[in-house]
């Protein structure tokens, strides 16, 4: 035991766990915690230009990396401003540590300087969170944070500190062990469920498999992938799972859901028996309940027993780790007479018949650049091991719909909260976590102005993204549902007025370009590569391009719209 | 449908108001809600009066056990349940038939000044109701409820 400051505390506890980056804005009551920053040289802190990008940038390094993100900032503003990057990573299941400055103790309660009640405002929207109120409970507040953020179904968890306690001299000694008799997760399935689940699937006839983010989250797409193979069983996936099965799998349908291919949407509307791996029914997939797989059983594995009937009625629940119970059900499948892929053949040739139905598809042209090529021309450049962010709107849908994926922890995107903004931070972290990629950030011209100032962190720190900006001078999924929905009336959506952003990219010292066309695209994303620097290409793309099939808000899946004649 | 849901939490700081925004934020019902420290321990118990569909009431469960302070949730016992109620009676008032109305639900008397009487009662949440309603014709200028405390058998 050694006598330590608050502040070396929470120094040396970032680094017994490991932890090698922190992205954060300092301020008052962070003050002893930013000199302790200054003397350490164990971990690297990243000051970006705004609390919200430390927190998306936090997780962007921990979606990409699998490890956990660390933000700091301030009280007060410093830390309210942290509040959608919480929300964020809440949402998605992002293990992150945020540690916030709070006012002294003494001032607490007295609505002093830049005090705010940051617990009670974080509480709806982390896993966990700590006031610590003595200096003798911080190594464990801390080591217990790490280890809530990263067990179980992860999370962000949230410890606020008074500036007095980081000051204060107490003894430090970080427990090695977590001893929490109220939080147990559950890892291995119930063993007679799992022989039920696997009776059901054997007397099936139309199994799918529809995996969702739990299956990056537990590491769990090398289980999932052989269980697919061996069984033959069909899938689709969720935005959140994208690159779990590689894109040119026979047995992936692609996406569900609302933006989701035919063949996928079908596929849930057909088949009689849905296996949920690490999906939670969110209302863009299903679409109306009541018709959501109608004629099917389900088998619902989730490692949050909340996340399980809370929808949609499970039939063979399973409470556990994706990948541990993905095994148990392949040992369980092989037990007896294993399972012959055969069986299921005259399933997997209906699906392929809604496949050449209605593949995801578009109209090029070579008089203005579309969207969905400038995403599949991206990927023939960058290859299989470019990480991809993206913001919130239609290049969101459609780099989910047109970039092949093909390895978990290769797209970030905010899925559950759809927050504009995330990309530009999400991709510095993910650069950070990975310097050896390249990443590339599609964007909308409405959401990169929503966090522009990250391009600053990205010179200073020297963290070389590629900002991809699907230009349409519109909030463009907004004005998509205002052309569907609303008669075309564009409220507060036309974004004709803009900056240069070959320019404001300039003006941050990275490098900018504008392209109109095919050979200007490619020599632009080509130099981008080259310049090893931070960057912004603004693609000048069809305005009124929208995103297809879609899935009206509320509708069964199977009414999907799937043209837009008459609506351009 | 009304249920009961005992619940044991860690008794550590802002522990009721994760409870109660758990109601709060996800729109469930809190018909009442007690709290005290379970005796030697680091535990409180809440007992909780809450109505739901089945569906609901599964996720309440679920979601105050994914609480990370949640130690045990209990809702599928039979339970004790015993509510308390405290009512202020002007003196002015005619007490006739009033000590017929306390012995018939084991009250008493529990204080008085040179205004007003406090009676109590202690028993179901239904028969206070019913109490409540009887004792009303002496015109009380106060009653306050505790709320259901509960044990599971
Ligand atoms: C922070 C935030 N504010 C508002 C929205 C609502 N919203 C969803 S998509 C969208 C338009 C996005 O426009 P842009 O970034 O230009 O992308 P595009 O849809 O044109 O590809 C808006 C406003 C949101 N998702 N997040």
């Amino acid at each position: 035991m050694k006598e330590l400051n608050g502040s070396q505390m929470i120094s040396e506890a970032l680094r017994l766990e490991g932890v090698e980056v922190v992205f954060g804005y300092p301020g008052g009551a962070a003050l002893n915690i930013y000199d302790e920053t200054y003397k350490q040289d164990h971990f690297r802190h990243i000051l970006t230009r705004h609390e919200q990008a430390a927190v998306h940038a936090a997780d962007g390094y921990a979606r990409a990396s699998g490890r956990v993100g660390v933000a700091f900032t301030t009280s007060g503003p410093g830390f309210t401003n942290a509040i959608t990057g919480l929300a964020t990573a809440y949402s998605d299941s992002v293990p992150l540590v945020l540690i916030s400055g709070q006012v002294g103790r003494a001032l607490i309660g007295t609505d002093a300087f830049q005090e705010i009640d940051a617990v009670g405002i974080s509480r709806a929207c982390v896993k966990h969170n700590y006031l610590v109120r003595s200096i003798e409970e911080l190594p464990r507040i801390i080591k217990e944070a790490f280890y809530i953020a990263r067990t179980g179904r992860p999370g962000p968890v949230h410890i606020d500190i008074p500036k007095d306690i980081t000051a204060e001299i107490g003894l430090f000694e970080y427990p090695n062990e977590v001893s929490m008799p109220t939080y147990k997760p559950t890892y291995k399935g119930n063993s007679k469920q799992i022989k039920k689940a696997v009776a059901a699937i054997k007397s099936a006839k139309r199994p799918l498999a529809y995996i969702g983010g739990g299956a990056i989250s537990s590491n769990a797409a090398e289980p999932v992938r052989k269980l697919l193979a061996m069984s033959g069983i069909p899938a689709v996936q969720t935005l959140m799972a994208l690159g779990v099965l590689r894109d040119d799998d026979s047995l992936n349908l692609g996406m569900a859901g609302m933006h989701g291919s035919y063949a996928a949407n079908m596929a849930i509307s057909e088949c009689d028996l849905l296996i949920s791996l690490g999906a939670r029914f969110d209302d863009r997939i299903t679409g109306n309940t009541a018709e959501f797989a109608k004629g099917a059983k389900i088998i619902h594995v989730d490692i949050d027993p909340s996340s399980i009937s809370k929808i949609i009625n499970a039939d063979y629940p399973i409470v556990g780790d994706l990948a541990t119970v993905v095994n148990q059900i392949m040992d369980e499948l092989n037990s007896d007479a294993g399972i012959d892929p055969s069986l299921y053949a005259p399933w997997r040739d209906t699906l392929d018949k809604f496949k050449a139905l209605y593949p995801l598809d578009f109209d090029d042209s070579e008089g203005v650049l579309k969207p969905q090529w400038v995403i599949k021309q991206t990927a023939q450049i960058v290859g299989d091991e470019a990480i991809i962010s993206t913001d919130v709107g239609q290049h969101q849908m459609w780099v989910a719909q047109f970039y092949p994926f093909n390895s978990p922890r290769q797209f970030l995107t905010s899925g559950g909260q759809g927050t504009m903004g995330y990309g530009l931070p999400a991709a510095l972290g993910a650069k950070v976590a990975k310097s050896a990629n390249a990443v590339i950030n599609f964007t909308g011209d409405g959401s990169i102005l929503m966090n522009i100032q990250e391009m600053m962190t990205a010179m200073a720190d020297d963290i070389p993204v590629i900002n991809i900006v699907l230009n349409n001078n519109f909030l463009g999924m907004v004005r998509q549902w205002q052309t569907f929905f609303y008669e075309h009336r564009f409220s507060s959506t036309d974004l004709s007025l803009q900056p240069d952003f070959a320019m404001l990219a300039a003006s941050f010292g990275g490098v900018g370009y504008r392209v109109k066309t095919k050979d200007e695209f490619k020599k632009a994303l080509k130099e981008a590569l080259d310049s090893k620097k931070p960057a912004i290409i603004d693609v000048v793309i069809d305005r009124f391009e929208n995103v297809l099939p879609m899935v009206p808000a509320g509708a069964a899946i199977y009414n999907m719209i799937l043209d837009d004649k008459g609506k351009r | 449908m009304r249920r009961l849901i005992s619940v044991i939490v860690l008794n550590e700081h802002g522990v009721l108001a994760r409870i109660s925004g758990l109601f709060a934020g996800r729109g469930y019902n809190i018909d009442s809600l007690t709290v005290a420290p379970i005796p030697e321990s680091d535990f409180s118990r809440l007992s909780i009066v809450t109505n739901g569909d089945e569906r609901v009431l599964e996720q309440i469960v679920k979601q105050l056990h994914k609480l990370i302070p949640t130690y045990k949730v209990i809702e599928d016992a039979s339970f004790v349940e015993k509510e308390m109620a405290l009512v202020k009676i002007p003196l002015s008032e005619d007490f006739a038939g009033l000590d017929a109305i306390l012995k018939g639900y084991n009250g008493s008397v529990a204080n008085s000044s040179d205004e007003f009487i406090v009676v109590m009662v202690v028993d179901d949440a239904s028969r206070i109701d019913s109490f409540l309603k009887t004792v009303k014709k002496f015109n009380p200028i106060d009653i306050v409820r505790g709320g259901s405390v509960i044990m599971d058998m």
